[in-house]
């Protein structure tokens, strides 16, 4: 299981979830990075630079 | 076939491509984090045949790029293509130089001589930052009024790129503009981006919907990418009662949108072209 670091809550990856993958909180909402099999991190900030 | 790809997120693009390479037979890829990398400069421990840029900073693309083309392997989209096109004023320069039609620009450095540029441009006009994405910064300035109070803010409280003044007219597109995607020599698909907002970036709410792609369309937007040095690129297309006039030329293309839109498999195409490159 992996734990939202905003919110606390508890939930399970889908399968092909790839390693920097942005995901939403289904609890909270936050934006979150994958960074494993089972672990999420809070997605890096907008900056100046990024875009397409 | 080895093929790197550079990214920082993931986006639902960066997905769909590495979904694509792992379709192919012999070809594997691998993915690098630009917030891991350590390049050492002496010596290239990279064993790729071609390397796609996907990374959502423009300041790491273009670094890592450049190292990868200096170690010799082929890179998508190229330096050139990615310093011109992360720079407004390089790409309008490009474009210009090319003969090709674009909005009437100027550019000052002070913020006295930019609103003498906005008077002789007349009002509205646009001023944007030179480097910038997603409709970021960009004010519509309908009078000067408007433009005196930009350009103190940006003086006081700009970062040191705001001091480069890049001005535009105002297009009045009713209501839409064009985002076309080249891969090499084709224009492949374009979609419509309608917005109530003047501003119709998909990132800031833009709505898409096809768009058929004349010749006119194939023309212009493949000339458009030829002026940046080609590749895979995503081109701001205005309507104009003269005929197509380039805005600007996007070198990590989002195509998210586009795909259901225009029925066209585009991280496909671009696979095709990235894996063309690595057979060269
Ligand atoms: N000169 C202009 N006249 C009218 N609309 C403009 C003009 N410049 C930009 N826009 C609108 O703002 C959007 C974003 O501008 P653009 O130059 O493409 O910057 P970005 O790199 O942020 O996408 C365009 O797609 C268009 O809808
Ligand atoms: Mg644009
Ligand atoms: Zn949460």
């Amino acid at each position: 299981m992996a734990e939202c670091p905003v919110c606390g809550a508890e939930f399970k990856l889908v399968d092909g979830a790839e390693k920097g993958e942005i995901i939403t909180c289904n609890d909270c909402g936050s934006e979150l990075e994958v960074t494993g099999k089972d672990s999420v991190q809070e997605a890096p900030q907008e900056e100046e630079d990024w875009g397409e | 076939m080895r093929v790197g790809l550079i990214h920082s997120i993931i986006r639902k693009e960066e997905k769909l491509l590495l979904d694509e390479f792992r379709s192919r037979p012999g070809v594997e890829v691998a993915t690098i984090d630009d917030r891991e990398i350590v390049f050492n400069l002496h010596k290239n421990n990279y064993s790729f045949d071609v390397v796609i840029e996907r990374c959502v900073n423009h300041s790491r693309a273009v670094h890592a790029i450049k190292v990868f083309e200096d170690f010799g392997i082929p890179t998508v989209n190229t330096y050139q293509v990615a310093k011109i096109c992360g720079s407004k004023f390089l790409t309008t320069q490009a474009i210009i130089k090319a003969g090709i039609r674009t909005p009437r620009c100027y550019l000052a450095f002070t913020p006295e001589s930019a609103l003498a540029a906005m008077d002789e441009l007349g009002y509205p006009c646009v001023i944007k930052p030179n480097t910038g994405s997603w409709g970021r910064l960009l004010s519509k300035i309908n009078d000067r009024d408007a433009a005196e109070a930009i350009l103190e803010h940006k003086e006081v409280l700009g970062s040191y790129h705001h001091s480069i003044f890049y001005i535009q007219e105002y297009m009045e597109k009713r209501g839409k503009d064009i985002r076309s995607f080249v891969v090499g020599a084709n224009c492949i698909c374009a979609i419509y981006r309608h917005s109530e907002h003047w501003i119709t970036n998909t990132a800031r709410g833009g709505r898409a919907s096809n768009c058929p792609v004349t010749g006119e369309l194939h023309d212009i937007s493949v000339r458009a990418a030829q002026a940046v040095g080609g590749g895979v690129v995503a081109i701001d297309v205005f309507e104009t009662p003269e005929g197509l006039s380039i805005n600007e030329v996007n070198y990590t293309m989002e195509f998210r949108n586009s795909i259901d839109t225009t029925g066209v498999n585009i991280p496909a195409k671009v696979v095709d072209y990235v894996l063309k490159v690595g057979k060269r």
